[in-house]
Formats: C-alpha cells, sequence, structure tokens
C-alpha cells in the first residue's frame, strides 16, 4: 500500500504517453481547472502541474510529462520526460506512480513505451485511452488479458468524455505496484553478455540503481549517438569499453541500432496476439475519408489556403461587432469620468492616459478570442499535423521541418508561444532558425496597429464580390511576414546555420471532435495572459507616456505646439531625421519609442497624443482613425498620414523586433544575449530597408 | 516478390518491411521505434498534394515521412496488385 501522504510530503504521480495519445485529455480530466504551466529549471520545457482530489479527501500532484514516444530519444522535450521517468536530475525527484496513458486505437506502437517504461520497475497503471475510437474500427480489446500479460491494471478510458475516470483515480488509491514483466524481450547471446557487463559497470562506477544501470546499458550500446549526447556523463574508460564492444558486436554481423527495437516488437506482437480480439484492420475509417479530401492533391491545398483566408478574414469582420460595444463602452465610462470629476490633471491622467491606453488594447480582445479559436481547434482536431504535412515542401525549400510550420503558424497569435513550440524540433540549428525567424510572422499584437491604420486609410471597396479592400490588405501583411520569415530562414539555413534539411517522420493521429473544454481552456489562458499585458506593462507605459506628452508644461494655447514642447515631442524629433526617409513624422517617432516595449502600444500611445491635443476641442475620448485622417502638418497644410504613410508603417511593423517579451523568452530558449541581440539588429535593419524601398518606390508611383 | 524502397511504391501498394538502412543513425532509430522494423507489414496511402512527404499505414496508424527518408526503408513489395 503506498501512503496518501509521505514524510516528505504529498504523493507525486506522473502522467506519461506517446503523444496524440489524449494524455492532455486524461490530465484535463482528472484536474481539472486546477493546473499550473511553469519550466522546469534549466531547461525550456513547459512543466504542467495539476491535483487531484480523491474521494476520501486526500490530494497528490500530478506531473503532465511532455509526450515522447520512447526512452531513447533526442529532443528536449522527450529527454525531461524520460530523465524524470528515470530519477536522473536532482530537481524532481522521482513519481511514486506513473499514469502511462495508451491509445486503444494504435496499441502496438504505444505499447512500445510501455515496454520500456515496465523494465524500469516502478509502479505503473495503464489507462487505455481512446477506447471508443478502438471500437469504432473494429478492434476489440480484451482488458483482463492485456492486465494479465503485462502484469500491469488497466483501465479503458475516453478522457475527452470523462468516462472511466473514476476507476482511475479508484486505482490510483490502491495497491500499485512494478509488473513482474519487465525484460522479456531477447538479445543475441553476445549482447546480453556484454550489456550484463556494462550494467555491473555502470552499477559500480557510478552508483546507479539496477534498472536505471540497465537501461543506460541497453541505450549505450544499441541506441544512435549515444556515445555523443552522453559523453559527459560517464567515464572515459567506461566509454572506451563501450566503443569496443560497438566494434565486437558489429563484427558478427548483428545490426546494433535495430536489435533491441525489433525485440521490443516481437514481445509486443506476442502481448496483442493475447490481448486484442476481432481485429478489423483495413476498414476504411471517417478520418480515411476525411484525408482523402484533406489531404487530396489539388483540393487539399485549395482547402488549407481558403481555410487561411476564411480565418483572417474572420477576425477582421466577425470581431468588429464585440469591438465596436467595448470601444463604446470604454467611450462612456471616459465621458462618465469626465462629468463626474472636476478638470485637472489627475482628470486627465486618468482619461486621456490610463483609460484611453488601455481601452484601445482591450479593444481588440475579440480578435484575439477568435484567433485562438481557429488555432485551438486546428490543433485538437489533428488538422494541424495535416498543415504540417501539406507545407513540408515548401518548408524543406528553405532547409527546415513541416514542424517548424506549427511553431510560425502559433507566432500569428503571439511569437513567444510560436518560439516555445520550437522545442519538438530535434535539430537545435533548426530550432534556432526557426527561433530567429518567427517573430516576422505577424503576430496578434500587431493587429491593432494594421486594424487601425488599415480602417483609416484603406477604402471600403469590394474585390471579387467577396472580398474588401481592407481585407485583402490585411491578409497581404500577413503574406509579407510570412515571406520574409521564409525568406531569412533560407537565408540562414544557407549561411550562419548551416545544416542538413532535418528529417520529417510525424504521426498523421485521426481525426476527432474537438473539445470544447480543451479549445475553451486553451482560450482562456492566453486572453488572460493578453489582459494582464494590457493591465500591466501597457498601463505602465500609458501613463509613463502621458506624463511624457504633458510635461514640462508649456504656457502655449495651441496643443500641438504644447505637444511638440513636451519630452515625448522632443524625443519624437530627436530621432525624426531617422525615419523622416521612412516618411514618417515626429508623432509617429512617439508612437515607435512607445512600441519598443511591445507593438500595439503604439496604438494606445496615439490615442493618448490625439486626445491629449483635441481634449480642448472635443471634452472626451474622439474616434482615433478621425483624428488620424484629419492631422495636418501646421507648416505645409499637408496631411500627416496618406495612404502610403499607412502602408510604409504597417511594413515596418511586419519586419521590426518590437517586443520585450519575445526578446526575454529569447534570452530565456538561447540561454545566453547573443541570439536575442542579433535577432533584434537584423530584424531592424530589415524592417528599415524595406520600408524605405516601399516608402520611395510608392512615392514614384504617386509622381507618375 | 519485388524488392524495391518504401518511396518508390503507388499509393495503394502493400510491402514488407525488410530493413532499415539510413545513413544517418537516428533517422533510423527514429523509424525503427515507430514500428518499421523488420517483417512488418506496411502500405503507401497518399503524396501530399506537392509531392512530398508521403503517407503510409504501420501497425495500424499513419505516419508522414519525406522520400529521402522512405529511400531507407528496404520492401519486398507484395504482388496481385
Amino acid at each position: 500500500m503506498i501512503s496518501a501522504e509521505t514524510e516528505t510530503g504529498i504523493r507525486r504521480i506522473a502522467i506519461i504517453g506517446n503523444p496524440n495519445a489524449g494524455k492532455t485529455t486524461i490530465f484535463n480530466a482528472l484536474t481539472g481547472m486546477r493546473q499550473k504551466v511553469g519550466n522546469y529549471p534549466g531547461v525550456t520545457v513547459e512543466k504542467k502541474e495539476g491535483r487531484i482530489t480523491f474521494d476520501d479527501g486526500d490530494e497528490a500532484v500530478l506531473l503532465d510529462l511532455p509526450g515522447t514516444y520512447s526512452l531513447t530519444a533526442h529532443s528536449p522535450d522527450e529527454k525531461v520526460a524520460t530523465d524524470i521517468l528515470l530519477g536522473r536530475i536532482d530537481h524532481t525527484p522521482l513519481p511514486e506512480l506513473t499514469i502511462c496513458v495508451v491509445d486503444a486505437s494504435n496499441l502496438e506502437r504505444n505499447l512500445y513505451l510501455i515496454s520500456q517504461i515496465i523494465d524500469n520497475r516502478t509502479p505503473i497503471i495503464i489507462a487505455l485511452n481512446m477506447i471508443d475510437v478502438a471500437e469504432n474500427d473494429g478492434v476489440s480489446i480484451d482488458i483482463a488479458k492485456l492486465s494479465e500479460a503485462l502484469d500491469v491494471a488497466v483501465i479503458p478510458t475516453v478522457g475527452s468524455k470523462g468516462r472511466g475516470i473514476a476507476e482511475l483515480k479508484a486505482a490510483l488509491c490502491g495497491p500499485v505496484r512494478p509488473s513482474r514483466r519487465a525484460r522479456q524481450w531477447t538479445l543475441p547471446e553476445i549482447v546480453q553478455e556484454e550489456c550484463e557487463e556494462l550494467k555491473g559497470m555502470l552499477q559500480r562506477m557510478h552508483n546507479l540503481s539496477e534498472p536505471l544501470a540497465f537501461h543506460e546499458a541497453i541505450v549505450l550500446l544499441t541506441s544512435a549517438g549515444a556515445l555523443e549526447d552522453h559523453r559527459d556523463r560517464f567515464a572515459p574508460e567506461l566509454l572506451e569499453h563501450v566503443r569496443k564492444d560497438h566494434a565486437k558486436i558489429e563484427s558478427m554481423g548483428i545490426d546494433r541500432n535495430s536489435i533491441v527495437v525489433e525485440s521490443r516488437y516481437e514481445w509486443i506482437k506476442r502481448v496483442c496476439a493475447q490481448a486484442v480480439v476481432n481485429s478489423h484492420r483495413g476498414v476504411d475509417t471517417t478520418s480515411d475519408r476525411i484525408d482523402r479530401v484533406l489531404t487530396h492533391k489539388f483540393w487539399g491545398f485549395v482547402i488549407f489556403v481558403a481555410l487561411m483566408a476564411v480565418m483572417f478574414q474572420a477576425i477582421f469582420s466577425w470581431a468588429n461587432v464585440p469591438m465596436q460595444l467595448i470601444g463604446e463602452g470604454i467611450g462612456w465610462t471616459g465621458q462618465q469620468i469626465v462629468r463626474l470629476m472636476p478638470p485637472g490633471d489627475l482628470r486627465n491622467l486618468i482619461v486621456d492616459g490610463a483609460l484611453s491606453g488601455v481601452g484601445a488594447v482591450v479593444t481588440f480582445l475579440p480578435q484575439i478570442l477568435f484567433l485562438f479559436l481557429f488555432i485551438g481547434l486546428l490543433e485538437d482536431t489533428g488538422y494541424m499535423a495535416r498543415a504540417a504535412f501539406i507545407m513540408d515542401r515548401v518548408m524543406s525549400r528553405v532547409g527546415l521541418h513541416g514542424k517548424s510550420f506549427i511553431p510560425m503558424l502559433s507566432s500569428f497569435a503571439c511569437a513567444i508561444p510560436g518560439i516555445m513550440a520550437t522545442r519538438t524540433i530535434e535539430s537545435r540549428k533548426d530550432r534556432l532558425v526557426t527561433m530567429l525567424v518567427s517573430p516576422l510572422v505577424s503576430c496578434s499584437a500587431r493587429l491593432p496597429v494594421y486594424a487601425l491604420l488599415i480602417a483609416a486609410f484603406i477604402p471600403q471597396r469590394r474585390v471579387l464580390g467577396i472580398f474588401t479592400l481592407p481585407g485583402i490588405t490585411l491578409v497581404a501583411m500577413y503574406l509579407l511576414g510570412l515571406s520574409a520569415a521564409l525568406a531569412m530562414a533560407w537565408l540562414f539555413k544557407k549561411t550562419l546555420l548551416r545544416s542538413e534539411t532535418p528529417s520529417f517522420i510525424m504521426e498523421l493521429p485521426p481525426y476527432k471532435m474537438p473539445s470544447v473544454k480543451a479549445v475553451a481552456i486553451h482560450m482562456w489562458e492566453r486572453s488572460v495572459l493578453f489582459l494582464k499585458k494590457a493591465g500591466t506593462i501597457i498601463l505602465g507605459v500609458s501613463i509613463v507616456l502621458w506624463f511624457l506628452a504633458t510635461y514640462p508644461k508649456a504656457e502655449s494655447t495651441s496643443a500641438s505646439e504644447r505637444l511638440d514642447l513636451s519630452f515625448a515631442g522632443r524625443a519624437g524629433h530627436l530621432i525624426e531625421p531617422l525615419i523622416r526617409p521612412l516618411g514618417f513624422d515626429w508623432k509617429i517617432g512617439i508612437g515607435l519609442i512607445g512600441s519598443v516595449l511591445q507593438r500595439e502600444v503604439f496604438v494606445s500611445t496615439l490615442g493618448t497624443i490625439y486626445n491629449i491635443r483635441d481634449a480642448r476641442q472635443d471634452n472626451g475620448v474622439v474616434s482615433l482613425q478621425e483624428h488620424l485622417r484629419q492631422d495636418v502638418n501646421p507648416v505645409t497644410g499637408a496631411p500627416v498620414f496618406t495612404t502610403l504613410t499607412a502602408v510604409c508603417l504597417m511594413v515596418y511593423y511586419v519586419l521590426a523586433m518590437q517586443c520585450m517579451s519575445t526578446v526575454a523568452v529569447m534570452r530565456r530558449e538561447t540561454n545566453g544575449w547573443k541570439w536575442p541581440l542579433f535577432q533584434i539588429a537584423y530584424m531592424t535593419v530589415l524592417a528599415y530597408s524595406v520600408t524605405f524601398i516601399v516608402y520611395r518606390v510608392g512615392l514614384m508611383m504617386m509622381g507618375a | 516478390m519485388r524488392r524495391t524502397t518504401l518511396n518508390t511504391l503507388s499509393p495503394g501498394d502493400r510491402g514488407t518491411v525488410e530493413q532499415v538502412q539510413s545513413k544517418t543513425s537516428s533517422i533510423k532509430q527514429r523509424l525503427l521505434e515507430m514500428g518499421l522494423t523488420r517483417g512488418t507489414p506496411v502500405e503507401l496511402i497518399r503524396f501530399a498534394p506537392m509531392g512530398d512527404p508521403i503517407e503510409i499505414s504501420v501497425r495500424g496508424y499513419r505516419l508522414s515521412l519525406r522520400k529521402v527518408e522512405a529511400e531507407s526503408v528496404v520492401v519486398v513489395q507484395d504482388q496481385g496488385k
């Protein structure tokens, strides 16, 4: 019996499984919303923990390990899972118990990981998940026989519907012991002998436990690249011994790499022969029928492009209604404050500084919700893997993996999850290239800037009946960002981070109905993150900018002259010579300075600047778009913003690095300042030169 | 009995894996661990819209891999198709 509370504190349970086995749905069902997302110390792998409450009131910590196919894996994510399960790291103690989530509809391959875990002789329970999918496919599994063959408790579950969760919880409370079916697969005699010898050496020289020593011995003897991977972990004489073993085994004509894998799969075949009854392989599943359309040579591509187009058209038009409501709500609040408070600096600070700044950003929440709704749906249905399948040809052209497409697609929402999603990329150089170019993909923080400028300066004209010029401009900006990212990736792969195109070996999971709960949790987490940013950093920046734009107070009656003489005006003037070649004036300069922290600040900065200028005239909050359109240069009388200026400004925002959070994540992910600084430098140069070219070409075209 | 590599099959063709012989040992290991061991039946399902990668059915699930990777999987093609 395992007691619920040990002396060292609360019980720790780990949950592991293949990617796509439904590990997250089981985790969500066991823990509810009581989850905590963090990071493992030293590495950049996301650590997800939750709490389970049992019927008797006891609690346990549930640790969600990254999905992995094997315990001899190479990517950082898979390494963390392996290290924790083997108790190889100090900061996370060996879990008392491990729940292994197994996809019932894909039993053989899922049991490969189980065969490795069983060998470690730690207590485990199997959650045989997606049992309904297996039954639909005509595969029926004899639970009792499977449990007997593996000598492990097997609980059938359907995580997405909550089926089997109560039984799983009950089993967690009962006695759990290691399986007695460890190492039932056989090795050729010579390999077996060397393995035993090496195991003894590891136990003696490195003080490893017997199961861990066995695991390391197998890895060192048979796994590809193990000698290089573990060079620093073991004594040189031990590694020398391993090298000799390799030569010995190979001289006997034994394929070192495949011997253990084959042997394990032989064992799995025997287990399945006992437990799987009535397997109708080769039936046409729903997934097959969907795939025949979605990955069709012609229609697959058409649908992919159409999906992306609908996504962006939807973000721009459907989100308009709630956006206007929020905008009106904020305007109304501003008027109430103006009505209730006596005039003065404090009222101006609240209305023009805080409220208009934060308000301008909160208005964009509906668009962000829509974006994450789409990304969540694509991920949860299984379409994301098809997107990688369809796009791999393009990605491999620039020397990247189809998997790099997913971080790039996530970067449409935000470069931070995008950069963090690169952890699934095994090659270090490819991962770095993907991280370097991901911020070029237009994130949701740029959307407010595009939205404002497009609404103000791009005429509402219908194109081809269903699309509008503003919609097309938005798509063009997104395409520019994506093309720039691909071009730079190609360049980096050719020069700075030269390496072979990585391999593309990826599972295409069956399609499934998206889980409302999973998508909702996803949208909720991201919105909270966005609002926290709006509430903290942007509030702070808005107030600072209001201060800079208000003080020192000049004794002038003209609002624009007062702004001109303020700190902000002076700073804007200071950088004006630098940005004049791009067609930007000092007010845009203030916006750019504000945007150094993060891009969406541009909108609130302009909000602050223009509201300040006209507070006397309108006595309240006025539409920012109107202000931008009406603003004229006091000297020449020409409008400050033309359509060309707006386009140039958007191009600059597409390409420039203006997000401190991304820089911070880059620093953490690359473990140093070198790459984030390089990223800032190359993106600034790129943004400046391209904007310059666009402005010059635009001027020439308008002159002609 | 036709001995060939996985990338040369057409959609609908079936075969049995004979061996994996990649120059890159990490690719070999991954292919093996994903279930492409000796004696395993495989079926080529389709090519991606742009011709590469390919989708195969192995051990009851779907796996995608590039043609260059499929080239390292030696298969014996089934007759009668």
